[in-house]
């Protein structure tokens, strides 16, 4: 395990982002050099940038069977999430003070619900089980008098798991709360419908699902106060100011027009190979097991927790193999701490150290997955062959 | 991936002196699992100079590098001198740390200090240098 030259490049980390399909940057080529104008601009030039920004949102409206005056479009889906908590919570805010999110959110809907509690907010954190599972009755028994605002992710990016949205749906609407849901992480990756699943507003990010980073939407039921991040000028109805990136929104729309025909597709293409090593690595490794939950999970997504080695130092094992993942462990995130998710799921910080987490696209293969399947065995038995842990282990299994 | 110098990469890929001394003549341990970096050192010790020293590390790149470049600079070195062993001298052997990782060589220092410790203590001896507290210096070197 020297330091040649890797046999295979797989990149297997396409939660952390993906590469943009050819169709989608040609469709956004043309907007850099030939279609430059200001879409606010009274003048040919504006109108046909405005006309590329209106139907890109028809087809991300398409995407999530939403309407296209429903579509605001943002810059990431951090910004999304961020304009739906703090926007919808102070649009609310003569109706009550009181959040709700599950304690597994990305940290754009966490911290967001955070720094409203710092300004005066009450906030409530629903725990989820072992598979990270939000159970809708816990939901509904947070709901107060004064909750404005509910918000739950579709599925969650690092392990997996997809929540049941449209029963906790049900039980918001019943109790008459404002209802948004995280779905950067599957959007473009399953079927999305706003309707089926009864929110009031829905956070995606095209660079899920094949399209370019820059471009983002917060999808808003009609009618619903918000209030804006930023101050500025009357782009997306005033909701999010600022000259629109057109070459990255034209892409979004094309990326979420080819999501709509192509996800059942690619459903089928990626949960045989992320099947593969939900299966394969627990048969390869010992003490190795499966984080998120066994089918209610995204289906290109695998999630492990290998225990008595740290994630930093497999995922630079693995880079040198030319394999490309993510971990959640604390030596891997800038504030050294482990994954507050799975965290939150009951796993032991240390057993949280060795998490490990490979993300599938359209561009994986059966023979990425063999390669991942040869590769790691032999990374995990060399860092555990130096671990104090698994040396304290094997001694005690002795007796 | 973090900014790791050529140096930190050298010592991760080909970690120097792996492994557990059955009978050594010191053990120390560093750190803990749940903050994501332990370590234990093992000497042995002849003519009051470090003959052999072993480690063993749970945790990031930077922590299997410091632990193998602070068992490099500790061999053959007298007691005495090994304490001497900091984690500015650390971190600086490996040509820089990235800033949050700059308690990896706290770490590896202290591990390294316990060992001495239980040595001297098992000896009922006292060595120079191991009475003072060991540099506790959290400031990261700009890399």
């Amino acid at each position: 395990m020297g330091n040649a030259k890797p046999e295979r490049k797989v990149y297997v980390d396409y939660i952390a982002t993906n590469p943009v399909l050819p169709a989608v940057l040609e469709a956004m080529l043309p907007y850099f050099q030939d279609v430059y104008g200001n879409p606010q601009s009274l003048h040919a030039w504006g109108d046909v940038a405005r006309e590329a920004i209106e139907k890109a949102r028809e087809q991300v409206a398409a995407l999530i069977s939403g309407n296209p005056e429903e579509v605001i479009f943002t810059s990431s889906g951090s910004e999304a999430n961020n304009l739906a908590i703090k926007g919808l919570a102070q649009g609310q805010a003569g109706k009550g003070k009181h959040i709700i999110v599950s304690a597994i959110e990305h940290f754009s809907v966490l911290h967001a619900a955070r720094t409203l509690e710092k300004a005066g907010f009450e906030l409530t954190v629903v725990p989820v089980d072992k598979y990270g599972l939000v159970d809708p009755d816990e939901v509904a028994k947070s709901i107060r008098k004064d909750t404005i605002l509910v918000s739950i992710m579709h599925a969650n990016g690092e392990v997996g798991t997809i929540e049941p949205i449209a029963e906790i749906g049900k039980k918001v609407k019943e109790a008459g709360v404002l209802f948004h849901t995280d779905a950067v992480a599957s959007t473009g990756n399953i079927p999305v419908n706003v309707n089926e699943l009864g929110v009031d507003a829905l956070s995606l990010a095209g660079n899920q699902f094949y399209g370019p980073k820059g471009a983002a939407a917060l999808w808003l039921r009609k009618r619903l106060r918000l209030i804006p991040l930023m101050d500025g000028g009357v782009q997306e109805g005033g909701r999010r100011p600022g000259t629109e990136n057109v070459p990255a929104i034209v892409g979004l729309g094309k990326a979420a027009e080819l999501a709509v025909r192509d996800i059942p597709s690619r459903m089928e293409k990626l949960s045989p190979l992320r099947d593969k090593l939900i299966k394969g690595i627990p048969m390869a490794i010992e003490h190795v097991f499966l984080t998120g939950h066994p089918s209610q999970r995204l289906p290109h997504h695998a999630s492990f927790c290998i225990e008595f080695i740290e994630g930093e130092a497999m995922l630079l094992l693995l880079n040198s193999q030319g394999i490309a993942v993510s971990s959640g462990s604390a030596c891997t995130s800038r504030a050294l701490k482990a994954s507050h998710v799975l965290i939150a799921m009951g796993i032991p910080h240390e057993i949280a150290q060795g998490s490990l987490l490979f993300s599938l696209g359209v561009d994986n293969n059966e023979a990425d997955i063999d390669y991942v399947l040869k590769k790691l065995p032999p990374i995990v038995d060399r860092l555990r062959q130096m671990s104090p842990l698994y040396a304290k282990f094997m001694k005690e299994k002795r007796g | 991936m973090p900014m790791y110098s050529e140096k930190v990469m050298d010592h991760f890929m080909n970690p120097r002196n792996v492994g557990e001394i059955e009978d050594a003549d010191g053990i120390g341990e560093e750190g803990n699992p749940v903050c994501g970096d332990m370590m234990t050192f093992y000497i042995k010790v002849k003519d009051n100079r470090l003959e052999d020293v072993k480690f063993q590390t749970f945790g990031c790149g930077a922590a299997v590098a410091v632990s193998s470049i602070v068992s490099e600079m500790a061999k053959g070195k007298t007691l005495e001198e090994a304490l001497t062993i900091t984690p500015s001298l650390v971190a600086h052997e490996l040509e820089g740390l990235p800033k949050n990782k700059y308690h990896c060589s706290n770490l590896g220092a202290q591990a390294l200090r316990k060992a001495i410790r239980d040595y001297a203590q098992k000896r009922g001896i006292t060595i120079k240098g191991l009475e003072m507290k060991g540099e506790q210096d959290e400031e990261g070197e700009e890399s």
